[in-house]
């Protein structure tokens, strides 16, 4: 294996990942319109919208890290955005401990909750694994229910102070201050992500979710693995949950560890592109959208119609393109240079 | 030449169905060792004992002198033993160089050397130009070329090859059984199953003759090849009277 060919030598010197010029160009215009956006003078619901847009890609891509980079589908991620919430707020109130310290105390217990959860179950594979993730999030709502420190059913009212308002992370006149915390949440989990996928680690997840087998026969302890990107998709939906209960000021178990939200992000990162970090952006930009014009135009009965509306583009989505909106992008325009 | 493995009283049913029953042999540092047999006879439920996919019932896998029964199959691989499938399991949706560069992680802690040894074992498996080109897109034979360099990349003393010519054209044969003969070359000892015999008598040193699970003959090609029980495994009995 020692003889050198050129085209070995070619290869070589080629870089370990390929930029695309065009596609850092419109992200980076992408980026500087979105900080721009607040000053064009938007209406309240335009800034709630893209928050929510950036809420929900950054929690359908803790989704997909779990999924897309090792192969486990959860049914109940929803798990990982109530403990946010409730660290977050609990703390708060109990405590009087800023919402910013709340946020990392959220990501712990997630990814520690992620670790006790995620050692039984992840020995269990495909749709086993998928039923137990769905009922461990039912289990959790039920508990919350009945646990008196954390109010129970009635769940914690956050105090509102309007005169520390970013030590208590409360914006009462403005939803601007929340639109660049989601912002900042949003680009910072993509970032760390995209870092990732290009990492050891996300070949390692790669190779467990396409052959756990052959990623077994080459070295790679599958367990330990699958655990890690579990403890890692926790610490990212964890946050979201912390934002969103600063944001609306209450915390309830029904809310908190709502299914809807383990169901949502699945539907966001199927209908995105799932295994690829583009998929949940793309996927949260379509079906929120969808998903809160419909409530307004539907009034009460916007919720249910949303659902069937998402039912209808995934069947599409599954029927015409299974690997998501992200695979009508051209190849050269995503974020490795392939099959040349 | 020095024993690399050593498989004693190697044993595995399941339900009444004994898939190995009392295996023994050893591998010599070095050499290629073929195992054949008739479907069924247990030769990849044998690959999968040593490398640790399937537990044994009874017996005792040593390799480098060191126990390696029921080791998780991971953990084998870092001790040395490489192994490629029957039933292809290339990463698919992953370029051929990914999936090789997966296999280097083994050993190498930078990313940048591992993927420059993925390409050096690329290039040895005749396959540089289709580095970037996805497993799913790549045909048969060079699937098995992938799995081979995959295998490869985590540096083996002992490579375990299940079927390496199984399901390819005839043109592309030869050239997989001159990789085989360059890897011996390259000090890597190799157990192949292998159901073409003209190969397998031509590439191996001895030969593992197994016939519903248990072990028929261990020997040579040449004896192989006159054993009657092997004769008989695959041709059937002929009945004299």
């Amino acid at each position: 294996m020692n003889n050198i060919s050129a085209k070995l030598l070619e290869a070589k010197n080629e870089p370990l990942w390929y930029f695309n010029k065009n596609s850092l160009i419109i992200i980076g215009i992408i980026v500087l319109g979105l900080f721009l956006f607040p000053f064009t003078s938007p209406s309240k619901f335009a800034i709630h919208l893209m928050m929510m847009i950036f809420m929900h890609a950054v929690m359908a891509q803790s989704w997909n890290v779990l999924a897309g980079f090792s192969g486990q589908i959860s049914l109940g991620h929803a798990i990982f955005f109530g403990i946010g919430a409730y660290a977050c707020a609990y703390f708060y109130v109990k405590f009087h401990i800023t919402p910013w310290i709340g946020i990392l105390i959220g990501i712990g217990i997630s990814g520690f909750v992620a670790m006790l959860i995620g050692i039984p179950i992840l020995r269990l594979k495909g749709h086993y694994f998928a039923i137990a993730t769905l009922l461990i999030g039912i289990s959790f709502q039920v508990v919350f229910q009945r646990w008196p420190e954390v109010g129970s059913s009635s769940g914690l009212w956050i105090p509102i102070n309007r005169e520390s308002p970013w030590s208590s992370m409360q914006f009462h006149k403005s939803k601007v201050a929340y639109y660049y915390i989601s912002l900042l949440f949003f680009i910072v989990t993509f970032f760390l992500v995209w870092l990732l996928n290009r990492s050891k680690l996300g070949y390692r997840l790669r190779a467990i979710r396409d052959q756990s087998d052959a990623a077994s026969s080459l070295g790679i302890h599958v367990s330990k693995y699958k655990i890690i990107a579990f403890i890692i998709s926790a610490m990212i939906m964890a946050p979201i949950g912390s934002i969103y209960a600063q944001y609306v000021l209450i915390v309830d178990p029904n809310n908190a560890f709502n299914v809807d939200i383990s169901i949502l992000v699945l539907l966001i990162a199927v209908m995105g592109g799932v295994g690829n970090i583009w998929g949940p952006i793309i996927g949260a930009a379509i079906l929120i959208p969808i998903s809160e014009f419909s409530r307004i135009y539907f009034g009460g009965t916007g919720h249910s119609i949303d659902l069937v509306v998402y039912g209808v583009l995934i069947i599409i989505i599954c029927i015409f393109k299974p690997s998501g909106i992200v695979s009508l992008i051209p190849r050269s325009f995503r974020e490795r240079e392939k099959a040349k | 030449m020095s024993i690399l493995l050593k498989v004693e009283n190697l044993s595995r049913s399941f339900g009444g169905i004994h898939a190995n029953s009392d295996i023994s042999f050893d591998v010599k540092k070095g050499e290629i060792l073929g195992v054949i047999g008739p479907n069924g006879a247990g030769k990849s439920t044998l690959f999968d004992l040593i490398t640790g996919f399937t537990k044994s019932d009874r017996g005792q896998v040593m390799f480098k002198d060191k126990d390696i029964t029921n080791v998780r199959p991971d953990l084998i691989c870092r001790m040395g033993v490489g192994r490629t499938f029957q039933k292809l399991k290339p990463f698919a949706d992953q370029t051929l160089l990914e999936n090789v560069i997966v296999g280097a992680l083994v050993k190498e802690k930078s990313l940048k050397v591992a993927r420059d040894k993925a390409l050096e074992i690329i290039d040895f498996v005749d396959l540089i130009e289709k580095r970037h080109h996805y497993a799913k897109e790549l045909s048969t034979g060079q699937r098995k070329r992938l799995e081979l360099a995959r295998a490869l990349a985590t540096d083996p003393k002992l490579l375990l090859m299940d079927e390496v010519t199984g399901g390819v054209d005839q043109r592309t044969i030869p050239g997989l059984v001159e990789l085989v003969l360059k890897l011996k070359k390259n000090g890597i000892t190799v157990v192949t199953i292998e159901h073409n015999m003209k190969i397998i008598m031509d590439i191996s040193d001895r030969i593992l003759a197994l016939n519903q699970g248990k072990r028929i003959a261990f020997d040579t090609p040449k004896k192989i090849s006159e054993n009657s029980q092997v004769i008989d495994a695959y041709l059937g009995k002929v009945d004299a009277t």
